[in-house]
C-alpha cells in the first residue's frame, strides 16, 4: 500500500519576490490521509494551489505518479488533473446551480453517459454524503456543513484517486466535523482513493492523519513530518509541540501533558 | 495507463428460491454495460425467489457506475420482497452501500422544480413590479431621510469614503467622456451640415453643436456613460457587500448601511455630474469645430464667436440641471439594486444588470419630462 502517489520535488513557492515556502521535499502514498498543516499564513493553502494545477512554482515539480505536473504540457496537466477532486474552503459550489447541476457538471462534461445514468450517479454520491432528496436545492438553500458536503460530492463526481480538501472542518460543529472526518475515513477505506488534507483542526489531524508535514513560518520550509501521533510523541522541535498542544508546551507541565497525549 | 478494460457482466443463475447474480469485467464510468432491465426482468414477479446473492470473483475494477446498477438492483429486489444477502459482495462495496443508506432521506425534503406556465409568469411579473414600485418608494424615503441627515450634519459615514467616491466618479471618468462627446459633437456636426451646406449655411453648424450639446446631448451622454460605469459598480460593489455580510456587520455596529454606504455614493454623484456635463459640453463643441474648421471653410475664430452667440447661459443650467437630476437617478438605482441583492454570486450579475436597465429607463423618462416642461415654460 505504500506506491508513490504524489510526490514534491525541491519546490519552492513565492508570490512575485515574496518566497512563501522554500525546499519542499516530500512523497504522499497511495492510500495515505495526508495532513499539511501549520499555523494560519504560513502557505498550506497555497501550498494546495500548486499540487492541483492552479499556481506554478517558481521552482521544483510536483509528481502524479512519475509525471511531471509542471513539465507537461496544457493537455497532459489536464489529463492528470481529471484525476483529482478538490473540496474547496466553502463549499466553492457554483450558486447559479442546483446541487444535482454541481455534481453532474463534471460528468457531462467529462464523460459521455446519458442523461438518465447522470442522474441516478448523482443520487448516489449525493446519498453518499449524507444529501439524498437535495438534488433539486440551490445552494443557498442548505447549511454550512451540507454546502461543505455537496462540495464533496462534486469532488467526487468523476471517482478521482486522489482528494485534496482544504480546512475541511473550518466552520462546522464538533459533531459535523467528526461525521466529516468519518466520511472522509470510510470514503478512503471503501473507495481506495488518496486523501490530502489542508488543516489545522488538531481533532481531525489526530483521528485521521495517517502521515503529515508541518510547515514553518519564519524558517519558511518544512520542519517536521511524519504520522502526527508520532510527531507528538517524539517531536523535539518547539514550534511542531507548541501547535501540536495547542500551545500547551509553553507551559511548566509540559512533559505531563506530552505523556498524556502520546 | 493503457490497461485494455475487460468486459462488464452482470448474468443471473436461477436456482429457485436462490438467485445468483454474477458481476464480472471492469465496471468504470467509460465501460459498455449490460442492460440492467434484462436483469430485472429475469427476477420476474420475485414469488419463487426467496434470496438474491452475489458472486464477484471474476470482478475487476470497478467505480460508482457498478455502484448506481447495484443500488438499482437492490432497490427492486427489496420492493418484490427478497432478501438481499450483501455480505457476498466485496467489503468495499459493502461499506459504501453501507454509507448510502447510512442517512436515509428525510421525509418531505425532496421536491421538484415546476415549470410555471406563461400565464402565470406575466402574472407574477405584474405582481413583481408593484414590489418594484413599493421597494423603491422606501428606498427613496429612506433616502430622503438621510440626505435631511446629512444637511443637519447627523449623518454617520466617512468623508473619506465620499472622498474616494468622488475620485472614482470623477477624474477616472474623464477619458470615456472625452471621447464620446468629441464623437458625439462631431457627429452631430456632419449630421447638420449636409442640410446647412444646402444654403451655404454652414456656419450655423456652430449653432447646432452648441446647442445641442449643451441643452441635451452633453448631459445624456454623461449620464448613459456614468450609468454603465459608475450605477454598475455601485450595485456590483453593494451586491458582494451584501453577499459577504459586510452590510449586515455595518448594521449591528450601529451603522445605517443608507448613511455610511448610500449616501456618499449619491452625494458624490450628484457633485460631480453637473462638472462632467459642462466638461462633456465643452468637448463636444470642440469635436464639432474640428468638422466644421476642417472640412467647411470656416474658420475658427468665426466658430467660436457663434457659440459663444448662440448659447446662453439659460441653455448651460438647463444641461447642468438635467444632469444632476441623472445623477440623482443613476446613484438611486445602482444603490438600490445592490441593496436588494440576493445572496449568492448570480444575484451580484442580476443587481448590476438591472441597476444599468433601470438607471436608463429613469434618464429616458426623466430627460423627455424636462424637456416637455421647459419646452412648455418656453425655457
Amino acid at each position: 500500500m505504500s506506491s508513490p502517489c504524489l510526490s514534491i520535488k525541491n519546490m519552492t513557492m513565492a508570490y512575485g519576490d515574496f518566497i512563501i515556502q522554500r525546499d519542499l521535499d516530500f512523497t504522499i502514498n497511495r492510500g495515505d490521509i495526508f495532513v499539511i498543516m501549520g499555523a494560519s499564513g504560513c502557505g498550506k493553502s497555497t501550498l494546495l494551489m500548486h499540487l492541483i494545477g492552479l499556481h506554478r512554482p517558481i521552482s521544483g515539480d510536483v509528481f502524479y505518479g512519475d509525471e511531471s505536473l509542471w513539465q507537461a504540457d496544457y493537455k497532459t496537466r489536464q489529463r492528470l488533473l481529471r484525476r483529482t477532486g478538490v473540496l474547496f474552503q466553502s463549499g466553492a459550489l457554483l450558486s447559479s446551480m442546483t446541487l444535482a447541476e454541481n455534481v453532474a457538471l463534471p460528468l457531462t462534461e467529462h464523460t459521455r453517459l446519458g442523461a438518465q445514468r447522470i442522474r441516478q450517479l448523482v443520487s448516489y454520491k449525493l446519498a453518499l454524503v449524507g444529501l439524498a432528496g437535495f438534488e433539486d436545492y440551490y445552494p443557498a438553500e442548505l447549511s454550512g456543513g451540507m454546502q461543505k458536503r455537496a462540495g464533496l460530492a462534486r469532488a467526487m463526481a468523476l471517482d478521482p484517486e486522489i482528494l485534496f480538501f482544504d480546512e475541511p472542518s473550518a466552520g462546522l460543529d464538533p459533531v459535523s466535523a467528526k461525521l466529516l472526518d468519518d466520511l472522509i475515513r470510510s470514503l478512503r477505506d471503501h473507495l481506495g482513493a488518496t486523501i490530502v488534507i489542508v488543516t489545522h483542526e488538531l481533532a481531525s489531524i489526530f483521528a485521521i492523519g495517517t502521515y503529515s508535514v508541518f510547515l514553518d513560518m519564519d524558517s519558511k520550509t518544512m520542519i517536521a513530518s511524519g504520522p502526527p501521533k508520532q510527531l507528538l510523541a517524539e517531536s523535539r522541535d518547539p514550534k511542531v509541540l507548541r501547535f501540536l498542544t495547542r500551545g500547551a508546551s509553553e507551559n511548566s507541565n509540559f512533559s505531563a501533558i506530552k505523556a498524556s497525549g502520546a | 495507463m493503457a490497461v485494455d478494460n475487460k468486459l462488464s457482466i452482470m448474468t443471473v443463475n436461477c436456482k429457485a428460491p436462490l438467485l445468483d447474480v454474477v458481476v464480472a469485467g471492469d465496471w468504470l464510468l467509460d465501460s459498455q454495460i449490460p442492460d440492467l432491465e434484462l436483469v430485472l426482468a429475469q427476477l420476474g414477479d420475485g414469488s419463487q425467489f426467496k434470496q438474491l446473492v452475489f458472486s464477484t470473483e471474476a470482478l475487476g475494477r470497478w467505480d460508482s457506475l457498478l455502484m448506481t446498477e447495484l443500488i438499482r438492483l437492490i432497490a427492486y429486489s427489496e420492493e418484490k420482497d427478497i432478501f438481499v444477502d450483501t455480505k457476498t459482495l466485496p467489503s468495499g462495496i459493502q461499506g459504501l452501500l453501507a454509507l448510502v443508506s447510512a442517512v436515509p432521506e428525510r421525509a418531505g425534503v425532496r421536491r421538484q422544480l415546476i415549470q410555471v406556465p406563461w400565464l402565470e409568469m406575466i402574472g407574477n411579473s405584474g405582481l413583481h413590479l408593484q414590489n418594484d414600485i413599493n421597494a423603491l418608494i422606501i428606498f427613496i424615503g429612506n433616502l430622503t431621510l438621510s440626505v435631511a441627515a446629512f444637511f443637519r450634519g447627523k449623518a454617520h459615514f466617512r468623508w473619506l469614503d465620499l472622498w474616494r467616491n468622488i475620485q472614482d466618479c470623477g477624474p477616472s471618468a474623464l477619458p470615456i467622456i472625452t471621447l464620446i462627446s468629441l464623437l458625439v459633437g462631431l457627429i452631430l456636426a456632419f449630421v447638420g451640415s449636409v442640410q446647412l451646406s444646402l444654403f451655404g449655411a454652414q456656419l450655423y453648424i456652430a449653432d447646432l453643436v452648441g446647442l445641442g450639446m449643451s441643452r441635451e446631448m452633453g448631459g445624456l451622454m454623461t449620464a448613459v456613460i456614468m450609468s454603465g460605469r459608475t450605477g454598475a459598480a455601485y450595485a456590483a460593489q453593494l451586491g458582494t457587500m451584501q453577499v459577504n455580510n459586510e452590510i449586515d456587520a455595518l448594521e449591528t455596529m450601529g451603522f445605517d448601511p443608507m448613511e455610511f454606504l448610500v449616501l456618499p455614493r449619491v452625494l458624490a454623484l450628484i457633485f460631480v455630474m453637473p462638472l462632467l456635463c459642462l466638461y462633456a459640453d465643452l468637448m463636444g463643441i470642440i469635436g464639432g469645430a474640428l468638422v466644421t474648421v476642417n472640412f467647411f471653410e470656416v474658420s475658427l475664430v468665426e466658430y467660436l464667436h457663434r457659440t459663444v452667440n448662440s448659447i446662453h447661459i439659460l441653455d448651460l443650467s438647463v444641461g447642468v440641471f438635467k444632469c444632476a437630476v441623472f445623477g440623482v437617478l443613476i446613484a438611486l438605482s445602482g444603490c438600490m439594486r445592490g441593496m436588494q441583492c440576493g445572496r449568492s454570486a448570480s444575484d451580484v450579475g442580476d443587481a448590476t444588470t438591472s441597476a444599468v436597465v433601470t438607471g436608463i429607463v429613469f434618464i429616458v423618462i426623466a430627460d423627455s419630462l424636462m424637456t416637455i416642461i421647459c419646452n412648455r415654460l418656453g425655457i
